[in-house]
């Protein structure tokens, strides 16, 4: 039998592959090591002091990143303070005209950069093709808008000077795109730490940014691990800190930054409820579900992670869940058709597997769903946990999962830390 | 492949009326869906040539002959050149439509022309596309296609009982219908672009499935508004819900407005996302078109040769 009979007994989706062709040679062109951009200068990558990038989805190295000392952020927060001067001072439109080029490069450049996305991150293409780049490209046109108004719309506002800041892991370049053009448009000079595990866009943005003509010290990209960041956090020459991260983190960046006088700005996790009343379409609520815990492999911090159902429908909804969690695909984030693809690191998904162990000692119910297609990457399948009744939280801002709690409604009378 | 009739179950009012359809929430299923799942090379080869057998490949013109009914009936023993079936080694398959689909006067044409075949012919009946004849003539419709030698009947329902809550009255209807039916199997067309609201779709489904149906279809092709995936969701999760309550596989047909090949494709998406594999054969899938299977004729075209021929070169009738 040849191959389109043999499908036609299967009816399987059978592969389709976005191509890893351009984010390859756009690594060779850079010898798959990379400095950092300070001063619209790049460092020479380092060989003693350098991090692997690995590709979550094949657990193979892919480059190496730069880890960077207190030297390569004194440059950085050095060379921001310097074209602060310049930039700071410019009108409104001609920030505009900079921003409104460098947003027409992402697009330009939207494929390359989703696909490198998903081979730093694990996110399916679909997601950075669809949502995470188009949406980068969209903040900065947007804040181009403020920059080119900002006289007229936004008067008496100043901008702040040397903003520091740190982005997490989930949505990289776009969670880089909220901190970076709404600075920039305000005429701040910006020092960012994009994570060490997924820094890999936050470069080729650099490469862009230097491409349109944002001049040298704007945007400075600093790489390296949490010690790096915290140089930049605890550097005085910043003058605001944003963060988007973890709970933890947020806290002891309050902690060591309190009587500096620095701004700060902090988006942290949560544990949020997906609420289920009787009188609901429940087919519609599953893949509303469906999309609150499993788009981007749970990794949202507002992530509909706990599910309270009202409890004369809760049977039947858990019904319906379940057989929904059977039509997920999990796999190849560069396949087009997959919906959960590989977990950021190593140790993420340890500490998810640790968190699901300890929720079965305590006597939840794990649903699986039985999601082939692993290549030896790290991937993880549809999980929900059935409670069935309120007790502890679920670690607020820690447990970044595709996982969903479950709860019958009128048990769950509280959760410990709301609004986290 | 055969399964067990749906033999329909009591008048369940109660069913009915807690239905509820949250309609932001279907537009945005039926709008994402199609961006999430794919089928390429083979596998969209393959796929397209599953899509040629669930077609109902239909002629419903007031200008419809004898000879144009054969022409089609041609079409539908063989759907695709010789040349084409062999490079994409399906010879042995003896690939056919899924049906034809016909008015009662053709039907006699249409079976003459598919005898040998296994092909069924379906007819349109009891007052389509307006359904608004006196019941006794569209029962008596149904019995004569059904005598002509129509396997299957395509039905229209009474709009007015659904726009009118009339659940008893849509529901003794359709009954009769399945009656006069025998064992030609019932499609019901719900003409979904007449019913307003997708919660009315959603309750007419489950009417003409308690009265025992063997298919809902969405429409006539004569509505302003035809087949969309909006609907075509809604009306495949109350198969499913059927189902799930009786054990009843009931089947789906989408038709009007279904042209290309990328169209069949999203509704067999659906139909594998929705219900499964099972209702991705004709036993419990159908497409009602015309000119889709000329445009699914040049895809597959496309993939054997990597070339486009003009579409005068894949003529239906």
């Amino acid at each position: 039998m040849t191959k389109v009979a043999d499908i036609l007994t299967t009816m399987e989706y059978g592969p389709a592959p976005e191509s890893a062709k351009l984010a390859n040679q756009w690594l060779d062109a850079h010898s798959r090591a990379f400095g950092m951009y300070i001063g619209g200068q790049w460092t020479t990558p380092t060989p003693d002091r350098m991090i692997d990038v690995i590709n979550p989805s094949t657990a193979k190295r892919i480059a190496a990143i730069s880890h960077g000392t207190a030297d390569n952020v004194d440059a950085a927060v050095a060379a921001a303070r310097k074209a602060f001067k310049s930039w700071s001072q410019m009108p409104g439109h001609a920030r505009a005209k900079l921003m409104y080029g460098l947003a027409r490069k992402i697009q330009k450049h939207a494929r390359l950069l989703a696909v490198l996305e998903t081979m730093d991150n694990g996110k399916p293409i679909r997601e950075t093709r669809d949502i995470d780049i188009p949406l980068v490209a969209r903040h900065f046109y947007h804040h181009a808008g403020w920059a080119q108004v900002m006289d007229t719309e936004l008067p008496g506002y100043t901008p702040v000077g040397v903003v520091g800041q740190v982005v997490p892991w989930n949505f990289p370049l776009l969670m880089l795109a909220w901190k970076i053009a709404p600075a920039i448009a305000a005429g701040n000079t910006i020092v960012l730490k994009p994570s060490k595990w997924t820094s890999l866009s936050a470069l080729a943005f650099a490469e862009l940014c230097d491409d349109a003509g944002i001049p040298p010290g704007v945007v400075n990209i600093i790489t390296g691990d949490g010690g790096t960041g915290d140089i930049l956090l605890q550097h005085p020459g910043i003058d605001k800190i944003a963060f988007t991260g973890s709970t933890e983190v947020g806290r002891h960046i309050r902690n060591v930054t309190a009587g500096s006088g620095k701004k700060l700005s902090l988006e942290l996790g949560g544990k949020s409820p997906f609420i289920v009343f009787e009188d609901a379409d429940l087919d519609s609520a599953i893949e509303g579900i469906v999309d609150a815990i499993w788009f981007n492999q749970g990794q949202v911090c507002c992530a509909g992670s706990r599910l309270l159902v009202q409890e004369g429908i809760a049977e039947e909804l858990y019904r319906r869940l379940r057989a929904r969690m059977e039509k997920l695909r999990v796999g190849d984030p560069l396949d087009k058709a997959v919906d959960i693809g590989a977990i950021v690191a190593k140790a993420q998904l340890v500490e998810i597997e640790t968190l699901v162990r300890q929720g079965q000692a305590e006597g939840a119910i794990l649903w699986r769903a039985l999601l082939g297609m692993s290549n030896g990457g790290i991937l993880l399948s549809s999980d929900a946990l059935h409670r069935g009744r309120a007790e502890r939280h679920d670690r607020p801002g820690r447990d970044f999962w595709p996982r969903a709690g479950g709860n019958d409604l009128p048990h769950a009378s509280r959760s410990d830390r709301p609004g986290q | 492949m055969s399964i067990d009739r749906n033999p329909g179950m009591a008048l369940d009012l109660d069913w009915v009326s807690e239905t509820r359809v949250n309609r932001s929430a279907v537009e945005r299923r039926a709008s994402t869906l199609p961006g999430r799942r794919t089928v390429k090379s083979h596998w969209q080869a393959a796929w397209l040539v599953r899509a040629i057998q669930v077609i109902d490949l239909t002629t419903l013109g007031g200008d419809d002959t004898p000879g144009n009914v054969r022409r089609l009936c041609a079409k539908a023993r063989n759907p695709i050149r010789a040349d084409l079936a062999d490079a994409l080694g399906i010879t042995s398959l003896g690939l056919t439509t899924g049906a034809v689909c016909v008015y009662h006067e053709m039907v006699e044409s249409a079976v003459h022309a598919l005898a040998g075949t296994q092909i069924p012919v379906a007819a349109v009946s009891a007052g389509f596309p307006a359904g608004l004849n006196p019941l006794d003539l569209r029962i008596e419709e149904i019995r004569r296609s059904v005598a002509a030698g129509a396997r299957e009947i395509d039905i229209v329902i009474s709009r007015r009982h659904v726009l009118t809550g009339n659940w008893r009255a849509l529901y003794d209807e359709t009954r009769a219908f399945r009656e006069a039916c025998g064992t030609a199997h019932l499609k019901t067309i719900l003409a979904t672009g007449e019913l307003a609201t997708l919660r009315n779709v959603y309750r007419a489904s489950l009417i003409c499935m308690m009265a025992g149906a063997d298919f809902i279809k969405t429409s006539t092709g004569k509505e302003t508004v035809n087949a969309t995936l909006p609907v075509s969701l809604v009306m495949v999760r109350a198969i499913r819900a059927y189902q799930a309550r009786t054990g009843a596989k009931v089947g789906f047909k989408p038709a009007g407005g279904l042209r290309t090949a990328k169209q069949a494709l999203d509704w067999l998406i659906l139909m594998k996302e929705e219900l499964g594999d099972e209702w991705l054969s004709p036993t419990l899938f159908r497409i009602g078109a015309s000119s889709l299977l000329a445009d699914i004729e040049r895809q597959l075209e496309h993939y054997l040769t990597g070339a486009y021929s003009a579409s005068f070169r894949h003529p239906m009738q």
